[in-house]
């Protein structure tokens, strides 16, 4: 019923240890700032650490063989991890003058017999020892402008070599001693350009930097302390003009490499400064990192794209024309372009030296070749999940009978009653073998086909790297896999982004034929008014059907409550210049959209300057262009929060989804409350601005939480609740007629979870039995926002243990299930609380009425059961979001909790009360039928027997 | 008269009937005996009967009351139970109280089986009758009243409106903090 996935997201860089005997493993370190090591047979995770988001992983490495070394939060924290088990040997935190490019660098460098590690972070140079990380030396790089490159360690020599850039134009080398950090010497040399920063090390003593204009090679040599320079023309080097060229740096011994946007040229340094083009690819091409794979011979891998597959080469490094391994892999196209490749080598049985790759291709996953032919793949994208929606399986087809893919009536009975037997603990262990084994074969849950309870779905989800996921709910595979074309970087889109997932069409009543399909939002470029891209994609296949750039940007997207012909849900985009585009851009999307035009509003919230605005449509856009889809907006009403006092930080909506059994709240003594249930009510919180930082920083006085609830059609403030003494993080969830929102209190030093729940006061008249059992009342006419509804509202606080990463709330399909919150827990559990514990009508002593309602008697803080984990003792690192779906069984919510990993599972708030469970066992209620019967029939002819012999007697 | 025989006559194996009512000669064959006078005897028997018949009338009367007053006793004893029951739903409390309602109106099913051996032209059952039905009915808005109180009776509007669905919105609007 749950399973649960781990990932470690895209890898930034990899290490291979696979010199002893024992298992070989490769270590990563991913763009999430974990540091795992992975089996190198089948890719899975020994162990895994999250640094956290502020924790940035700058450098892996291993060191004597047994550690792994991690220089993180921009070179600050060295630790040290025990290889085969991921225990922190030690950790050392290196500070010095100023903010600085760190490097760490990990060569046999041995002082003292003591291996020492030499780390250059925050301007500072460190020698640390391998033990225990402590810092054996350390040297100061104070001149302000200094921006230090590279730190280099000719091997077998006792110095070091720091080279930097000062000024941006100016050359800068320090020759260190390695023994004691003393400085031996130090040169500098002005050039005319400016540095562009980076610069490729090409061998010991030369490095190869580029200017400014991304024209002039610098090649700059400081053999024996003095600095020698060389300046050629990228021109020079190429006949046609490239462009601005960027240095990727292979650290390869003499060669390096000048990407384009064209090409990537490969240049190698000969002698004195003189350059050499030694290749150009139009491909996409990835360099590795040298690797030395023999006494003083470099082998490098270079990969390139080819159609459908893709070419590995490794080439040593002194002999460009030869390969020592070329291979060509099919690749599955869906996984876009190699991004990185990391090598490592091993000794074949006749002494030769074959290789493997590590690949991390553009959809974030992570592939092992060897031997022409992928041994593993990870689908690491997955880590970083944006956003998902579901969508409905397709319906068993006529032709495939159930009792096919199920058994026989004989093989179904036989089945329970070795269910049976293992209940009643008759079973052999060779019947429990047996009932295992069933239980494992039977595919009831991950069929391809929706069924009667609505567990099966596919969970659709959009990753950063703009690739989308289709999963099966009920073991948690992957489907299908689409990297979006549309979002792919081109020509029109140099920057793309993914944005958000909506659903496009739901099959439903006319269009039951129609698959399913998704629209996905992106944007060409990281600002607010980059130009648009949409893209469709079919559920069931993962095809992209249709594509559309925009002529406008995306601001918001606003899926209305209104469908065509064809069940294609009407959005409304809404793009930078407050335009208001309708797609589809069909005459009947027009048509159905015509009628409800005057009641479509929308609102924006500016949590940068505090104003919230509230627009209606206007009518067709005024620009010169005539779009009948386009529409201008006016401006209803605003909501400014003064900016010195009140700083937006959280807002919350109801889901679009949700489903409301009943307007009506019963309370004690056979009351009634009409709730306020409007789905265009909006949480806003604000802090103040001083408060808005981490915890702790302001006191008590000077931090606030106000708490809004606006109508977002007419504006209105329908609620306002300030907490004193409380600041954020908040999370928020607004639910029916009800929001609860979490917080810290710094007079209590506790975080605090509210709950305010609101009413319709207007509605409260309506107690007569007779007009309300004749139908003569106005609860269900619709209601207009402008109708300015009396609303009363309940509010109460209760303090919690854990801070929270996520709040969701249980969504079932009718709404008539009780509601639990569902609480991703710092600790990346999530954990089900009981709404009635958050129910402002609790009170200490609630009256005899009031317990047989349910109210629990007030205490001040909330318990934590440690049964209702609904993760148990898995964790979902790096908790994100928590996602309910409604199954089709009222009672069941659909659980999927993502963030690194994911988890899904089945809850129930109220138990399965409309359901069995799998494991009731069918033989044993139909034995005992049968045994009831029976012993009916037996009883009835003893007895007809004994009065026969009475009437005799 | 054959009803009344009957519930008398228990007992007896058998009985010879010596009085003769008839008034006619002619219903028999066989002449009247001499110096027998039909009328004087018709006479004299007709006021023994006559007696007879008042007693019984008398007797069934007395008897119809005490069968219409019987439910009063029931309806005490309910009112009891019910009181020991409580005015919690559970087991015991929801089938003293459907009991409660299934007596009076079995009773008030069975009205005419029940005053049928006193029924004669002479006795009046109107009386006892009506107040036979009157305690069942007490019975049955004792019953009622207990289902009340339990809350089994949708009285209140919150029977009405518990699953009353929300109102429509004429409005919509969508928005929040641009992507």
């Amino acid at each position: 019923m749950d399973w649960h996935q781990q990932y470690i997201g895209k890898v930034k860089q990899a290490v291979f240890h696979t010199h002893k005997t024992g298992r070989k493993r490769v270590v990563a370190s991913t763009e999430q700032n974990i540091i795992a090591t992975l089996d190198l047979r089948r890719g899975e995770i020994f162990w895994r650490h999250v640094l956290g988001p502020n924790d940035v992983v700058d450098g892996i490495d291993i060191a004597l063989g047994k550690y792994v070394i991690t220089l993180s939060s921009g070179g600050s924290i060295l630790r040290a991890w025990n290889l085969p088990d991921g225990q922190m040997v030690w950790e050392s935190s290196l500070h010095g003058p100023k903010h600085s490019k760190p490097l760490l660098l990990t060569r046999n460098l041995i002082i003292e017999k003591d291996n020492v590690l030499i780390v250059f972070s925050n301007g500072r140079l460190n020698a640390v020892s391998c033990i225990d990380g402590e810092v054996l030396w350390k040297k100061d790089f104070e001149e302000e402008s200094l921006e230090v490159q590279q730190v280099i360690q000719p091997p077998g020599s006792g110095f070091i070599y720091v080279v930097g850039f000062a000024a941006s134009s100016q050359f800068e080398m320090y020759k260190i001693n390695a023994k004691n950090g003393e400085l031996l010497k130090h040169e500098s040399t002005a050039f005319s350009g400016r540095f562009t920063g980076e610069v490729s090390l090409v061998s010991s003593e030369t490095v190869v930097a580029l200017d400014s204009t991304g024209s002039i090679l610098l090649t700059i040599s400081f053999h024996n302390g003095k600095i020698s320079s060389q300046q050629t023309p990228v021109s020079n080097l190429l006949e046609d003009s490239p462009g601005l060229a960027v240095i990727i740096h292979p650290s390869v011994t003499g060669i390096f490499a000048i990407k384009t946007d064209a090409a990537t040229i490969f240049i190698r340094v000969i002698g004195e400064g003189k350059l050499e083009v030694v290749e150009k690819t139009n491909h996409e091409t990835v360099v590795s990192d040298a690797l030395s794979i023999s006494e003083g011979q470099q082998a490098f891998a270079l990969v390139q794209h080819a159609g459908s597959s893709i070419h590995l080469t490794v080439k040593p490094a002194h002999d460009w024309d030869s390969n020592l391994l070329k291979e060509s892999i099919k690749m599955d196209q869906q996984r876009g372009f190699v991004h990185k490749v990391f090598i490592n080598n091993y000794i074949r049985t006749d002494r030769s030296h074959g290789f493997r790759a590590l690949i991390v291709m553009e959809d974030h996953s992570l592939l092992l070749l060897q031997q022409g032919a992928i041994v593993w793949s990870r689908e690491d994208g997955l880590a970083s999940i944006i956003d998902v929606t579901t969508s409905e399986l397709p319906v068993e087809k006529a032709g495939v009978s159930v009792a096919k893919v199920e058994l026989n009536l004989f093989e179904w009975l036989k089945g329970h009653v070795l269910k049976l037997k293992g209940t009643l603990m008759l079973a052999t262990p060779e019947d429990i073998a047996a009932i295992q084994h069933m239980r494992l074969k039977s595919s009831e849950k991950s069929k391809m086909t929706r069924d009667h309870n609505g567990f099966r779905k596919l969970l659709i989800a959009l990753t950063r790297a703009g690739k989308l996921f289709a999963l099966h709910t009920g073991d948690g595979r992957i489907v299908w896999s689409h990297l979006l074309q549309s979002l792919h970087k081109s020509e029109s889109c140099r920057q793309p982004i993914v944005l958000n997932l909506y659903q496009w069409l739901v099959p439903h009543h006319h269009a039951l034929d129609e698959n399913p399909s998704v629209l996905v939002v992106g944007r060409c470029g990281p600002s607010s008014d980059a130009l648009g891209v949409l893209s469709l994609v079919d559920s069931y296949t993962g095809k992209e059907f249709s594509s559309l750039s925009l002529v406008h940007s995306v601001a918001q997207v606003i899926p209305l409550p209104y469908t065509d012909s064809t069940e294609q849900r009407l959005h409304l985009l809404i793009d930078a210049d407050k335009h208001a585009h309708l797609y589809p851009k069909t005459p009947e999307a027009i048509d159905s959209f015509q009628s409800e035009f005057s009641n479509v509003y929308w609102y924006s919230v500016d949590d940068d300057n505090g104003i919230i605005k509230g627009y209606a449509l206007k009518t067709k856009c005024s620009s010169n262009v005539a779009d009948e889809f386009c529409f201008d907006s006016r401006e209803l009403w605003s909501i400014v929060l003064p900016s010195e006092s009140e700083k937006i930080i959280t807002t919350a909506t109801r889901k679009l989804n949700e489903a409301v059994h009943t307007q009506a709240k019963l309370i004690a003594d056979q009351d009634v409350m009409y709730k306020y249930i409007s789905s265009n009510l909006l949480f806003v919180a604000t802090v103040a601005p001083k408060a808005s930082g981490e915890i702790g920083s302001v006191t008590p006085e000077e931090s606030w939480l106000v708490v809004y609830l606006i109508d977002t059609v007419t504006g209105r403030v329908l609620h306002r609740m300030t907490h004193h003494g409380s600041q954020g993080p908040v999370q928020a969830v607004l639910s029916e007629n009800w929001v609860v929102y979490h917080y810290f209190n710094l007079r209590a030093h506790r975080y605090e979870m509210s709950v305010i729940e609101i009413y319709d006061q207007s509605r409260a008249d309506n107690k007569d039995v007779w007009k309300l059992v004749v139908g003569n009342h106005n609860l269900t006419s619709p209601v207009s926002s402008y109708s300015r509804a009396e609303v009363i509202t309940k509010s109460q606080s209760y303090f919690f243990t854990h801070s929270l990463k996520a709040i969701a709330v249980t969504l079932t399909v009718k709404g008539i299930t009780s509601k639990q919150l569902l609480i991703g827990t710092i600790g990346d559990q999530v954990l089900a609380l009981d709404k009635r514990f958050l129910d402002p009508r609790r009170s200490v002593n609630p009256t005899q009425a009031e317990r047989e309602e349910g109210i629990i008697p007030l205490t001040d803080s909330l318990p934590i059961i440690p049964q209702s984990y609904i993760t148990h003792s898995l964790r979902v690192e790096g908790l994100q979001s928590i996602i309910t779906v409604a199954a089709k069984l009222e009672s069941t919510t659909l659980v999927f909790a993502h963030g690194l990993d994911l988890f899904f599972t089945h809850y129930a708030p109220s138990r399965t009360y409309d359901s069995l469970t799998e494991d009731f066992s069918y033989a044993l209620l139909l034995i005992t039928i049968v045994a009831l019967v029976a012993a009916i029939f037996v009883t009835w002819i003893l007895s007809q027997r004994k009065e026969l012999q009475d009437r005799w007697r | 008269m054959e009803k009344g025989k009957g519930i008398m006559g228990s007992g007896r194996r058998w009985a010879v009937d010596f009085s003769d009512n008839s008034t006619a000669p002619s219903s028999r064959d066989i002449p009247d005996p001499p110096g027998f006078a039909r009328a004087s005897v018709d006479q004299d028997d007709s006021t023994v009967s006559r007696q007879k018949k008042d007693a019984e009338s008398n007797w069934k009367t007395q008897k119809a009351w005490e069968v219409a007053q019987a439910p009063f006793k029931n309806l005490l004893m309910m009112g009891f139970m019910m009181w020991m029951a409580g005015n919690t739903v559970h087991l015991f409390s929801i089938g003293i109280t459907f009991s409660a309602l299934w007596q009076p109106i079995s009773a008030l099913q069975g009205v005419g089986k029940v005053f049928e051996p006193y029924k004669d032209n002479k006795v009046d059952l109107l009386g006892p009758k009506l107040l036979f039905i009157a305690l069942n009915l007490g019975g049955l808005a004792l019953g009622v009243w207990k289902l009340n109180t339990l809350g089994l009776l949708p009285t209140h509007a919150s029977d009405w409106v518990s699953s009353l669905p929300p109102a429509q919105e004429v409005e919509y609007s969508g928005g929040g903090i641009p992507l």
